[in-house]
């Protein structure tokens, strides 16, 4: 299940969708995702976060996180999946991004989570606006969240990494 | 009429001054490059960081797409810069 939404969630009620939906799941791995007060980018005398701006491309948003999604299940046995993304005006301590996924195993219940959240990263269009006491500016992406997608591409290439 | 609906988000609609538009499909433009390129001839200098690949994905139909790919009307584009969810 896939949602775009400006409200809050509530986790707990989210992990026993997880529980429902799961077929005689052996694990379930949740991730949530909590708006940094300071951005680490800045070093030094860094400016405090007063909101983050969410914006996304509706439609194609919500068509990659499908994918993405989609990509989990083929590569590991995924029982459930829910992935919330909030969107519009959000302050520090915030909650922002729900990955949780239910597998027989927990090593595919942590890979399939872990592989949304990369992946959502880099290939879902969202873009954050950060408000701080120095001004507003679009956050830049990192090499680091591109690099992290290049090791799922690994792991696919070697048969032999178990999963 | 073939036409094209263009958007534009983020960082990059700000800098253009521009959300996006519908307008007609060009006799010239087989492909998001010449698309591009097309619209940096009609709109000037400023737009030509559309052309740069690495501050500037495009979808088409809500896939990204490289540049080569073709377009034959009726399609939504939509320029971004690199996405930063999460």
């Amino acid at each position: 299940m896939i949602l775009v939404q400006t409200q809050d969630f509530d986790s707990a009620e989210q992990y026993r969708c997880l529980r429902e939906e799961a077929d005689n799941p052996g694990a379930i791995v949740t991730f949530t995702g909590l708006v940094r007060e300071f951005y680490e980018h800045n070093s030094g005398s860094e400016p405090r976060v007063e909101a983050l701006f969410l914006e996304h491309y509706p439609g194609m948003t919500e068509k990659a996180l499908a994918d993405i999604e989609a990509q989990a299940r083929s590569r590991w046995d995924v029982q459930a999946c829910r992935v919330i993304h909030r969107v519009g005006e959000l302050h520090g301590g915030d909650q922002i991004v729900y990955v949780g996924v239910a597998s027989t195993h927990r090593g595919d219940a942590f890979a399939a989570a872990e592989f949304i959240m990369d992946y959502l990263k880099s290939r879902a269009p969202f873009w954050k606006r950060q408000s701080t006491t120095a001004g507003e500016q679009w956050i830049e992406s990192r090499a680091a969240d591109e690099a992290a997608l290049q090791r799922w591409d690994a792991v696919k290439s070697d048969p032999d990494v178990p999963h | 009429m073939v036409t094209l609906t263009i958007n534009f988000f983020a960082s990059l609609r700000e800098e253009l001054g521009a959300s996006g538009e519908t307008l007609p499909l060009p006799e010239q433009v087989t492909n998001v490059a010449q698309l591009v390129d097309y619209l940096v001839g009609l709109r000037g200098e400023r737009w030509a960081v559309l052309q740069d690949n690495t501050r500037v994905l495009v979808a088409v139909d809500h896939t990204i797409v490289q540049r080569s790919h073709a377009l034959r009307g009726g399609e939504e584009v939509a320029f971004f810069p690199p996405m930063t969810g999460g």
